[in-house]
């Protein structure tokens, strides 16, 4: 037999030294900024179809939701603050992403941080220094929704069981129990929600300009920032976000590279879990100061949005979260002129927009895919 | 370029010209030819990214091509569709199987065209056609089998029984003898020559010099996308061919010893220690029970042990439950330590190296940076203070493997996706020999890789083994695993059936055990 063993090699010729520095960097940043860009100016074509039908002028509507968001301290106010909550939960769905996991469960982890923080609240002796409580309250939070998130992941590592599933499913489990807690246990008579919290509470950005007079905008959007931070930070710079980012890509070549797939699942979902939890405070400390029933309202479901359209990466998803928050705090300033509906279809748009293009979500979708087939020939 | 085929006065059966194929911007085609005659088998030779499957995949109507002519017959067909091609006569086999397992081989040859009888599916005719088809090709299998029985050299003849029942008097074959013995090698040749002689037409896409000689008529040799030489097999040599493939002079050599200094015999340099000592070792897979059963040999410190076998007879299996992917019984120990339950970064630690015979589903990240991929599975050693990666040393490592291993472009940042075969694999190589290390898994090590990278990956193996390593190499080709091993064993049904010293092997010996003719025990099976 006849083999190709030997070859002259060239020399190769003396070339400058490698080059490190990140040269399609700017490449990247249009792949990542495009579609999300595109997808906006579909929704605003398909915003103007709509409004036109409705026989009003976009451009007068547009300009009513910019002066109802941006334009106006209070608007802007609760467009940060809804910001807030959707920061969290959209980085809470982008770990699970990059780690090769679909959390649907943010909205039960919201409310689990939530509930559990308001609780130690409820206990906790007036007076205490805020600079005491929030370490403990953060903490709390975290664990509430960590705990939440750690059980599907758990369950997916020992059994292989799908996090859609139990996540979807966890979501009953976890909202019924709490509201059993509170109507049965925890509510002020009459209402759904628990007595108010006494030591703690966060300082509304009203406090320090009046211009935000009547929002809800407190200082746990700083804490977001602080934790859209932390996340860039693990997910690229740490040995642990290395590895989980890994998980996600290519989970063979991770576990080859001597990763356990099955506890970077079950740190993935704590932490994603753990950050949701955490936004609850910005419903439990920063507005109200207690627990209300049903609080989340559907901001853990649009995590998963915010995270998609953010590319699941955390300065997009921070960036994401507040195109939502406008969209959805605009709704309410053109109401007079459109039904609100009009905005919940322009958030409709410019997620199927993005989910259409999203790499993370076509890899999500494709292994599901390629596991069912997969179940299909040995079945 | 010669042009053998014009003069003749019957239409060519295929006659591509020019043609134009660009997948982003990589041009995978740039004005391609070829001409191949009625009842001809004609190889289409290249090295890996040549763009021969591609510009066969164009002819079997699966890409449209951006510029160029297509005709089969004499009739223009330029852009047609797979429907068309088929309904044409012009049938593609595949390398990778696209087979039902849970259906009989006369379903899987019918599918598309089932025979029906008032609405019903007419099993026994579709079974009667499919016998009396393959008595007549000599395609020997058996039609009321389920696909997932079948050995791999099977699954392929019903993939040409498939193209043929629907008519194909043109037959693309994609490397179909990667998954084969020697024997079922030969066998295969027999029924292509047989189809020739009937008039049928034959195109073979390879990169095996020796099978081109063997088979083929003419040959037609792609580098780079284009068609660089035209030949006919009787007035060329190997080195002819192999000069055009990749562009250069290449010398053949026939086997081993090169790179191996003739002052420093086998003997002298093996130690009388084992490094790697693997003992009762039985491993199931998903599929089989027993895919590896009971199998124990040792290394010496600078000794290569080869694996030879047909793909899935255990081979897989032994190295995952080597490297600690899939659970074993039995006791694997590296220079006395046990490692039987230690986890895949234990065993790294322990001084296990391993190159993945899968590198695009173990050995990258693909959507790694190159710098991160060179740390894949050392990243714990790629930290400063409480798990940051250490940048700066990551770069360092990257700067040095880069030059060290002539990966191209020299560029650390781009993805792995970037880089063509051959240098995915030497980021490979480079990862897992920098690695502090004593032990070498080697599979499938050049797998995919042109003529340039393998020799180079060859002499670092070689190396490796001189500087008093241990190397356990599987690869599924034969030539390789007479190239560099010391010692040969043949893998057959999840044993070892015969483990001989490399003067002792040649493909003649190593055959009849490699399809189980030979079971070892001095049975001979019927």
């Amino acid at each position: 037999m006849v083999s190709i063993d030997k070859v002259e090699i060239t020399p190769a010729p003396p070339s400058a030294k490698p080059t490190l520095a990140a040269s399609g960097w700017m490449t990247r940043a249009q792949e990542a900024v495009l579609p999300p860009v595109v997808a906006l100016l579909i929704a605003a074509v398909v915003g103007d179809v709509l409004i036109l039908s409705y026989g009003q002028s976009p451009g007068t509507v547009y300009r009513l939701l910019i002066e109802g968001t941006w334009a106006n301290a209070y608007g802007f106010g609760q467009v940060l603050y809804k910001t807030t909550t959707l920061t969290f939960t959209g980085l809470a769905v982008a770990i699970g992403l990059r780690a090769g996991l679909f959390n649907i469960g943010a909205e039960g982890q919201l409310a689990a941080g939530g509930f559990l923080a308001a609780l130690v609240g409820l206990v906790l002796p007036h007076g205490l220094p805020a600079l005491l409580t929030l370490p403990l309250y953060f903490v709390v939070a975290a664990i509430g929704g960590g705990v939440v998130g750690a059980v599907p992941g758990a369950l997916k590592a020992r059994f292989g069981a799908h996090e859609v599933i139990t996540t979807i499913m966890l979501n009953f489990v976890v909202l019924a129990l709490l509201n059993y807690f509170t109507a049965a246990h925890l509510a002020v008579a009459g209402t759904l929600h628990t007595n108010a919290i006494h030591s703690g509470m966060l300082s509304r950005l009203a406090s320090f300009w009046n211009g935000f007079h009547g929002s809800a905008a407190n200082l746990v959007l700083l804490i977001a920032v602080a934790v859209t931070i932390g996340a860039w930070w693990y997910l690229f710079r740490m040995r642990g976000g290395f590895e989980l980012r890994a998980v996600g890509l290519q989970p063979e070549a991770a576990e080859y590279g001597g990763v356990n797939v099955g506890r970077v699942w079950i740190t993935a979902m704590t932490l994603s879990g753990a950050i949701a939890g955490i936004g609850g405070l910005n419903f439990v400390l920063g507005y109200k100061g207690y627990y209300e029933d049903g609080f989340a309202s559907g901001a853990g479901f649009m995590g998963i949005a915010v995270a998609i359209v953010g590319r699941s990466h955390p300065v997009g998803v921070l960036l994401a979260a507040l195109l939502f928050a406008t969209i959805s705090q605009g709704g309410l300033a053109v109401n007079a002129l459109v039904p609100q509906q009009i905005v919940d279809v322009l958030q409709a748009v410019v997620i199927i927009a993005v989910a259409a293009s999203v790499p993370e979500v076509r890899r999500v979708l494709r292994t599901a895919a390629g596991r069912a087939a997969a179940s299909l020939r040995t079945a | 370029m010669t042009e053998p085929a014009s003069a003749s006065a019957e239409p060519l059966a295929i006659h591509l010209t020019d043609i134009v194929k660009r997948f982003g911007a990589v041009l995978a085609n740039d004005c391609a030819s070829l001409q191949v005659r009625r009842g001809e088998i004609h190889s289409l030779v290249g090295e890996n990214g040549a763009g021969k499957s591609t510009l066969m995949r164009v002819l079997s109507g699966m890409y449209e091509p951006q510029a160029g002519r297509m005709e089969v017959n004499g009739r223009d067909v330029t852009g047609w569709s797979t429907a068309q091609a088929i309904e044409a006569g012009v049938g593609m086999v595949h390398q990778h199987f696209m087979l039902v397992p849970t259906l009989t081989v006369a379903e899987n040859v019918t599918l598309g065209r089932e025979i029906t009888r008032g609405g019903q599916l007419d099993r026994e005719r579709a079974i009667r056609d499919v016998r009396a088809l393959s008595e007549r090709t000599g395609l020997t299998v058996r039609a009321e089998q389920r696909v997932s029985e079948l050995s791999v050299g099977e699954a392929q003849r019903v993939e040409i029984l498939k193209a043929l029942y629907r008519g194909a008097r043109i037959l693309i074959l994609d490397e179909p003898t990667a998954v084969l013995s020697p024997p079922e090698i030969e066998e295969l040749w027999t029924v292509l020559r047989g189809m020739r002689d009937r008039g049928e037409t034959i195109v073979l896409i390879t990169h095996k010099l020796d099978e081109v000689m063997a088979i083929s008529d003419t040959i037609t040799v792609m580098r780079h996308g284009r068609t660089v030489e035209r030949l006919r097999t009787a007035d060329t040599t190997p080195a002819a061919i192999a000069r055009a493939m990749v562009g250069r002079d290449v010398q053949l050599v026939p086997d081993q010893s090169a790179g191996r200094a003739p002052t420093q015999p086998p003997i002298d340099r093996i130690g009388a220690s084992t490094l790697l000592t693997v003992e009762d070792l039985h491993v199931s897979s998903t599929s089989r029970a027993n895919a590896v059963a009971g199998v124990s040999f040792t290394i010496a410190p600078g000794e290569i042990l080869g694996i030879a076998g047909v793909e899935g007879n255990g081979q897989s299996e032994l190295l995952d439950a080597l490297a600690g992917f899939r659970p074993s019984r039995g006791r694997v120990a590296i220079d006395g330590r046990d490692l039987t339950d230690l986890s895949v970064k234990q065993r790294g630690d322990a001084g296990l190296s391993h190159i993945p015979e899968d590198r695009h589903l173990r050995g990258l990240i693909l959507d790694y940076s190159v710098a991160d991929n060179l740390i894949l599975g050392q990243q714990h050693r790629f930290t400063r203070g409480g798990g940051r990666l250490d940048e700066p040393r990551i770069h360092a490592n990257a700067a040095r493997q880069i030059s060290d291993y002539d990966i191209r472009p020299r560029n650390a940042a781009l993805p792995a996706r970037a880089l063509s075969g051959g240098n995915q694999q030497k980021i490979v190589i480079a990862r897992e020999m920098a690695r502090p290390f004593q032990v070498l898994l080697a599979a499938q090590p050049t797998r995919g890789v042109d003529v340039g990278a393998i020799e180079f990956i060859h002499a670092r193996l070689r190396s490796a083994r001189d500087a008093g390593k241990a190397i356990l190499l599987v690869s599924a080709d034969l030539a390789e695993v007479l190239a560099l091993s010391d010692r040969i064993a043949v893998m057959y049904g999840g044993r070892f059936v015969v483990v001989l010293p490399r003067a002792e092997a040649s493909p003649e010996v190593l055959g009849p055990y490699m399809t189980g003719a030979d079971r070892g025990d001095g049975s001979r099976a019927a």
